[in-house]
């Protein structure tokens, strides 16, 4: 478990103090997956540089496991270091060192001996899958190849922690989800604790269990993935969700006023949240045959999910006399999904949709 | 062309090769380490001690404001401390020491410093202590650098030496005023130049080709 409790950090900066972090307050248990989303500049290099002292906090405490690692002695901190094991946005590779050696080098520091090295070393470059590339150099490797080296290097002194500064921001789309493929992997296979820096939502969605979104050196919000994305409180976690989500309606109903009351000839648009099992029953189905009186359209769906959990998201549009709506809302309500009136819109004559 | 000439050319020869290559090994052996102090205990570095590293980089700067001829004159009481004799070609490598030193530590300096830093740090993450860094990491990832620097070295050295060689200590400086300006020998001078010139080109390529099978960025 990870404690960090009042951490604030001030660099010396060139044009008087600069204080990147404003007292942090986080707890990442054993064997989750931890996110932190920020902007950039927002301290989220310097908070996880924290975690294994890579920078001193001002203040707070650092607590793993129990143990306060700011109170450490620099002797103590190096043995401490090769529990925690880090990975990061340019890699970081020794280049004229082979993948081999590159892995091995933890190892080497601890003065293990050769034929121990090679047991520890070629099993890692398996599971990392490159076993054909150990003796080659980093320069001849491609990017995502690189980070395959920097997980098996870090994982190769078996830490319990592993820390992500950005692993995936230098990485095209494809090579990201296989290097986050693989951290989900091992964080499942070694029931390690991993610490996930990024700027993209998406890589939260892909396999966090909590994340943390941090703004000018405070947390904003945390939770678990899926209550944060269900249900987004501030205005910046909501805008880095609003990227992965298009939740544009068709033309008719764009730019249109949004009225609370109902206005002849108007929609009640309804937003739909499905998550869990629930996003493969057929509610709007059932709704529409127990109520035939009330026009639905669907306006937006989508489905998709979260770690592992299925995640569906509806935008539909209602008309009809204002008590068969409410017999359908109730209906809606006694499922299990979580909705929201977006509110009263007129349909608009439109030429071609151009969305 | 005179047939006392190869002789001549040969002796003077081995002795800037002995020359050079002994002043080389010597100021190596001290340069690096030095260099690698510049670095480390330069501010935010690994081993950061501002005080020793300005009292450092004050030295290597004194020493190389020296220009080699005076240099050479100056410490000759120190030369005749250290080696008894002040003229001669072992006489002549104290002060081609002396000179080099600071020289490679300044480069070598450079050299670390082009090693990123983000390697550095993932070393500290992994728990590398201050020396390991230095003899893993720094001098690793420096290597092709600093072999590309000290071919330079060499190379100066060559031009030292025979600076040296005119003031006693024998080489092909030595030869080249002694019989190519004193006697007029201009055959003697020729050769000493053509001589010169194809030393300088094989340190050059030598030390183009290992620093390029070193550097496998
Ligand atoms: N060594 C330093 N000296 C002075 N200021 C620093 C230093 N490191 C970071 N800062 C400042 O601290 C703040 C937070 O920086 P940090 O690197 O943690 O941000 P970040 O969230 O990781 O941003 P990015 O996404 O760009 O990497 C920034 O304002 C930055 O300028
Ligand atoms: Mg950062």
């Amino acid at each position: 478990m990870i404690e960090l409790k009042g951490i604030e950090k001030t660099y010396a900066g060139e044009d008087g103090p600069v204080h990147a972090l404003k007292g942090i307050d986080l707890t990442i248990q054993t064997g989750e997956i931890y996110g932190i989303i920020g902007l950039s500049g927002a301290g989220k290099s310097t908070l996880i540089r924290c975690i294994n002292m890579l920078e001193r906090p001002t203040k707070g405490q650092v607590i793993i496991d129990g143990r306060d690692m700011t109170k450490l002695s620099e002797s103590e901190l190096r043995k401490a270091r090769k529990e925690i094991g880090m990975i990061f946005q340019h890699f970081n590779l020794l280049s004229s060192s082979t993948v081999y050696e590159n892995v091995a080098f933890p190892l080497r520091l601890a003065h293990m001996d050769e034929a121990e090295i090679q047991k520890k070393v070629m099993p890692l470059l398996e599971l990392v899958g490159l076993s054909g590339k150990a003796h080659q150099y980093p320069a001849q490797l491609s990017g995502g190849q690189k980070q395959r080296v920097g997980i098996a290097r870090a994982l190769a002194s078996g830490p319990k922690i592993l820390l992500c500064d950005e692993a995936t921001s230098a990485l095209d789309p494809q090579t990201t989800k296989s290097i986050l493929g693989l951290i989900q992997d091992i964080n499942q296979k070694m029931h390690l604790t991993v610490v996930v820096i990024t700027h993209e939502m998406q890589v939260i969605k892909d396999i966090c269990d909590k994340v943390a979104v941090i703004d000018g050196g405070v947390i904003a919000e945390k939770g678990t993935v899926l209550d944060v994305f269900t249900n987004p409180q501030q205005p910046l976690t909501k805008e880095f969700i609003s990227v992965l989500l298009s939740n544009d309606l068709p033309a008719a109903f764009r730019g249109g006023e949004v009225s609370d009351t109902p206005v002849p000839g108007s929609y009640l648009l309804v937003r739909l949240t499905f998550i869990g099992d629930s996003a493969d029953d057929p509610v709007l189905a059932g709704m529409i045959r127990e109520n035939p009186d009330v026009e639905t359209t669907m306006l937006f769906g989508n489905l998709d999910q979260i770690k592992r959990t299925p995640y569906g998201r509806m935008i539909v549009g209602m008309t009809g006399e204002p008590a068969a709506i409410d017999r359908a809302l109730s209906y809606l309500k006694s499922k299990n999904l979580s909705m929201e009136m977006i509110g009263y819109v007129k349909r608009r004559e439109v030429s071609g949709d151009v969305a | 062309m005179s047939p006392d000439i190869v002789p001549l050319i040969s002796k003077a020869l081995g002795e800037t090769v002995y020359m050079v290559f002994v002043a080389m090994i010597i100021a190596t052996i001290i340069g690096i380490p030095l260099g690698v102090l510049l670095h480390t205990t330069a501010k935010h570095q690994i081993l950061e001690c501002m005080p020793l590293n300005r009292v450092l980089a004050a030295v290597v700067n004194a020493v190389r404001s020296i220009p080699f001829i005076i240099l050479m004159v100056a410490i000759i009481p120190f030369t005749r401390f250290v080696v008894n004799t002040s003229i001669g070609t072992t006489a002549a490598m104290v002060p081609l020491i002396i000179a080099s030193i600071p020289f490679i530590a300044r480069q070598v300096e450079t050299s670390i410093k082009e090693v990123p830093e983000g390697v550095v740090e993932a070393a500290e993450a992994m728990g590398a202590s201050p020396l390991q860094i230095i003899w893993h990491v720094m001098l690793p990832e420096a290597r092709a650098s600093i072999a590309a620097q000290l071919t330079t070295v060499i190379i100066s050295l060559v031009g030292e030496s025979a600076m040296a060689g005119a003031i006693g200590g024998g080489g092909l400086g030595d030869l080249a005023i002694r019989y190519g300006y004193q006697r007029f020998r201009a055959d003697v001078m020729l050769a000493t130049v053509i001589v010169l010139i194809i030393l300088v080109q094989l340190v050059q390529f030598a030390g183009n080709r290992i620093a390029k099978t070193l550097d496998k960025r």
